[in-house]
């Protein structure tokens, strides 16, 4: 067995090092206006105690032109969180500037000036948050000198406001545009003497800024993939084989070639298994004048296949297959105390297995992107959250260096993890490279449907006993699913540690004996991640299963869970795990520890904010579950409403704990969101495969949630907190889906054990 | 192929393309008018929803050659000033997320306010139901367009 984390890639304890620009550092970045006060930054990686372990070249990050508009660089994907305006925000607010005249420049893909950018793992506010203020107050301070210079008052009196130089004393002020040309020749502040504010300063960080693109949005002017356009573009479509590992064998174009607009049919030898995330399927392209011309002859073209070794899979026999599996002992990747002896001991034993789908990602934009092949360099633009891996692919793909590949990014319409991804990329430059001119690639939503890297299909058992004093002895949880390592490796065939991380090997509870044990699972199609990946289905049998122990020891579920988190301490859980570690999101497990009074914090508040306990008519009732991920703590509280078999959700209540709220508003927005995006997993969305082909097409078969079935209400608690900020992009998702499932069983006694929920079953 | 004049936003464009041509297509590749999207190309999404005469259609869904004289109001056109009172209450309330389909269900819901002035929850609701958004913007959605008809917002 091969453990290999997915999610390890990222640099942990960013640091930054910064710098005066040159003009032409400014002048590499595309789009800017180059003038004035110029700063760089270094952003590296290092130890725990400082030194440095991954020095990146400079990028250039902020500038101040003379008429005091200032730019900043936004290096991370926009895909709906709210990144492209939170972290420019915290640069401006340690400046001191007029948000209102702050522009925003998006950064093309390159590590060595950004450092990692692949937008994913709820990590751009965690790790870049304490570089971006650093950098806003160096900015402040060489502003203040060259102020102070010309003023001839001390630096210590003077101070930054609405993108002003203030003299308190004498009551001056002038923009900073009146001292960028000076603020370039003021030396750097050396570490120690670069003030940063205190919280009680801050004028945009903690409180609800709007995002920078609205107005852009709600006019149809923001530029998605799709917008993208390049002179002299032509417009492909592919048709894929239906099997992954699967070939051409022959195709027939002639009906194809015959629609007007037709320019070429163009076959792409596609990737082996495992078919990795950088190599497109096989398939046969139309490139056309138009879309429509593309996609009405693509459907036109006939193809013989090679299906390959996976044309035999169904989704439903791995499912039965894996349930056999799951009664068996499995890997040990985690053991506490004794757990066969709790269970000899043991005064009741609860066991159960848990049951979920393959899903989609289902952005509303389908993967789409432009390349231009040319001159031996290309240049493309997308929708994607990870512009480096898409730089990195094409560059392999078309033989050559990174430097020649220029990778932009658009606004993303959705993402949720599939485009992090580069498949649909490098088919847009693939074709681009044959056709000799630029050429846009259009996935259709039965492309998307049928050709995703999918959340994968997993079958959990827990055996929970419970002892002679009331007390929940002893923990088994049995994990089975093709692992996301598969897609790149395919003798992955057992879950990482990585995605066991996310709610298996975590498990806070303070109990005598802990066994964590995994399966083996093949992996058939391409599996990916989705917002929050494992932490899905592993919130969801944990979740429930905790509801049930609450049931059997005759306890409120929320009292059960705080009497089971035991003590207000610091869990590392690295001693109870006999190989590999706990990654705990790629931070040091001391500077993140698990803390569990914390979590028993935001419980206690969301029981509060949903008056837990209280009576309702026949029907309705709350279910409560909590779910640390992503490094933030979250509790959440679903209140239903069961007739027959139809589910209304009156009511959802979170509270969350992501250390430092950095923009109120869009935390808020990700969690109404997240219960939203939960309400699908839980009661929606389920992809099947027979013959190894996905068998939905697109929104009638393969459900999101819409606004009649959406909850109602959703309630948000932020929990102040001046501690290092965490992501909230993903943590919203895991413990809605067990919540949901318990307000199910308390309103109608039926436990849920299979996803998506069911009641008419 | 055949040639056909169609009246958008006001303005009369002489298009020469494919009969079967769905009018997002034309939109969006024959006039560049980028705000209307696709997602899902069988009026299951709502995202290119667009106004013929005065009523919401899917526009990815309907051929160049059914669209006749009528009028096709798209999101470029719905005001002048991108001021129309759902854009202004769109950005009140902060609805997007990634914003991608909010043009379409911008649409979608301009439509509903001329034949439902005050529209009961209910009515949005059953209305909206078409549109979908996967970052789970419903209920901003709700507040901004009964903040948009003067209505008391829900929450």
């Amino acid at each position: 067995m091969k453990i290999i984390p997915p999610f390890e890639k990222k640099p942990a304890n960013v640091r930054s090092d910064i710098f005066v620009a040159s003009r032409r550092d400014f002048l590499k970045v595309g789009g800017l206006v180059a003038g004035g006060f110029m700063l760089g930054v270094n952003f590296y990686s290092c130890t725990e105690k400082g030194k440095k372990i991954a020095s990146l070249t400079p990028s250039v990050y902020l500038s101040i032109n003379p008429d005091g508009e200032v730019t900043i660089i936004a290096h991370r994907s926009e895909m709906g969180t709210g990144i492209r305006t939170s972290l420019p925000m915290v640069v401006a607010d340690e400046l001191g500037a007029d948000w209102s005249k702050v522009h925003v420049v998006q950064a093309e893909g390159d590590e060595k000036k950004y450092g990692n950018q692949n937008t994913d793992g709820s990590f751009s506010i965690r790790q870049f948050y304490l570089p971006m203020r650093q950098a806003g107050a160096t900015a402040r301070y060489m502003l203040i000198q060259a102020a102070a210079k010309e003023w001839n008052v001390k630096p210590e009196e003077c101070d930054t406001d609405n993108g002003q130089v203030v003299h308190k004393a004498s009551g001056k002020t002038a923009p900073f545009g009146d001292f960028v040309e000076a603020a370039g020749g003021v030396a750097m502040p050396p570490p120690d003497q670069l003030k940063l504010k205190d919280p009680g300063q801050f004028k945009l960080i903690g409180r609800e800024t709007p995002i920078i693109d609205l107005h852009d949005i709600v006019t149809g002017k923001a530029v998605f993939g799709i917008d993208a356009a390049v002179d002299n573009m032509k417009y492909a479509a592919i048709k894929r084989c239906p099997v992954v590992g699967g070939k051409i064998k022959s195709y027939n174009a002639d009906k194809a070639m015959a629609v007007a607009g037709v320019l070429k049919v163009i076959p792409i030898n596609g990737g082996d298994i495992p078919m990795t995330i950088f190599k497109p399927l096989s398939g046969v392209a139309v490139v056309a004048d138009n879309t429509w011309a593309a996609i009405k002859a693509r459907d036109l073209i006939e193809v013989e296949w090679d299906l390959g070794p996976n044309a035999g899979y169904g989704s439903a026999a791995h499912i039965e297959e894996l349930k056999k599996e799951i009664v068996k002992e499995g890997t040990v990747r985690r053991a506490r105390g004794d757990f066969d002896q709790a269970k000899k001991n043991a005064k009741k034993i609860i066991e159960h297995t848990y049951v979920a789908p393959y899903m989609a990602h289902g952005m509303i934009e389908t993967p789409t992107a432009v390349a231009v092949v040319k001159n031996g360099s290309c240049e493309v633009w997308a929708c994607t959250q990870n512009p480096q891996g898409a730089r990195d692919a094409l560059a392999q793909e078309l033989g050559l260096s990174s430097e020649k590949v220029r990778v932009n990014v658009t606004l993303l319409g959705g993402a949720f993890g599939r485009k992090s991804k580069p498949d649909f990329i490098v088919e847009a430059a693939m074709l681009a490279k044959e056709c000799g001119f630029p050429v846009k690639v259009q996935w259709t939503r039965e492309d998307d449907i049928h050709h995703d890297f999918y959340h994968a299909l997993s079958v959990q058992r827990v055996v929970a006993t419970i002892d002679a004093n009331n007390k929940l002895s002893g923990w088994n949880h049995h994990i089975a699913y093709p692992s996301i390592g598969a897609t790149f490796d395919a003798s992955v065939i057992q879950p990482t540690d990585g995605e066991l991380g996310q709610g298996a090997l975590d498990f806070p509870y303070d109990i005598p004996a802990i066994k964590v044990e995994t399966h083996d699972a093949t992996s058939h199609i391409r599996v990916g991640w989705l917002r929050s990946v494992r932490n899905i289905p592993q919130a969801f049998a944990v979740g429930t299963m905790l509801d049930e122990i609450a049931e059997a020891r005759k306890m409120d579920p929320i009292a059960n869970s705080i009497d089971l988190l035991g003590a207000d301490r610091s869990i590392t859980f690295n001693s109870e795990i006999p190989k590999g570690s706990y990654p705990n999101y790629n931070e040091d497990i001391a500077r993140y520890p698990w803390e569990t009074g914390r979590m028993k914090k935001v419980i206690e508040r969301v029981a509060r904010d949903a008056g837990w306990g209280k009576k309702f008519a026949k029907g309705s009732a709350m279910g409560f579950a909590a779910h640390k991920s992503f490094l933030t703590y979250t509790a959440c509280i679903v209140e239903v409403k069961v007739e027959g078999s139809q589910i209304t959700i009156p009511n959802v209540y979170y509270a969350l704990d992501c250390g430092t709220p950095v923009n109120l508003d869009r935390i808020k927005s990700q969690f109404e969101g997240g219960a939203q995006f939960g309400t699908s997993i839980a009661l929606k969305s389920e992809i099947t495969i027979k013959n190894g082909q996905v068998e939905q097409n697109n929104f009638d078969a393969y459900k999101i949630i819409r606004m009649p079935e959406s909850p109602k209400q959703i309630h948000v608690s932020i929990v102040e907190s001046q501690d290092k900020p965490t992501g909230v992009g993903e943590p919203p998702v895991p413990a809605y889906t067990p919540a949901l499932c318990n307000a199910v069983y308390a309103a109608t006694g039926k436990r849920i054990y299979k996803l998506p929920v069911d009641l008419g079953a | 192929m055949p040639k056909y004049s169609i009246q958008v936003n006001g303005s009369t464009h002489d298009v020469d393309v494919l009969e079967d041509m769905p009018l997002l297509w034309v939109l969006r590749d024959i006039l560049g008018m980028k705000g209307t999207k696709f997602g899902c190309g069988r009026a299951l999404c709502g995202a290119c929803t667009v106004h013929l005469n005065d009523t919401a259609i899917r526009s990815c869904s309907i051929p160049v050659s059914a669209i006749g004289q009528s009028k096709i109001t798209t999101i470029e056109g719905l005001s002048e000033k991108g001021d129309h009172p759902l854009q202004q209450a769109w950005e009140k309330h902060i609805v997007p997320q990634c914003g991608y389909c909010q043009t379409g269900r911008i649409m979608n819901a301009a439509a509903l306010l001329k034949r439902n002035p005050k529209p009961s929850e209910e009515d949005i609701e059953q209305a909206m139901q078409g549109n979908l958004c996967r970052c789970g913007t419903y209920n901003r959605i709700k507040l901004a367009i009964q903040s948009a008809t003067g209505q008391t917002v829900m929450g």
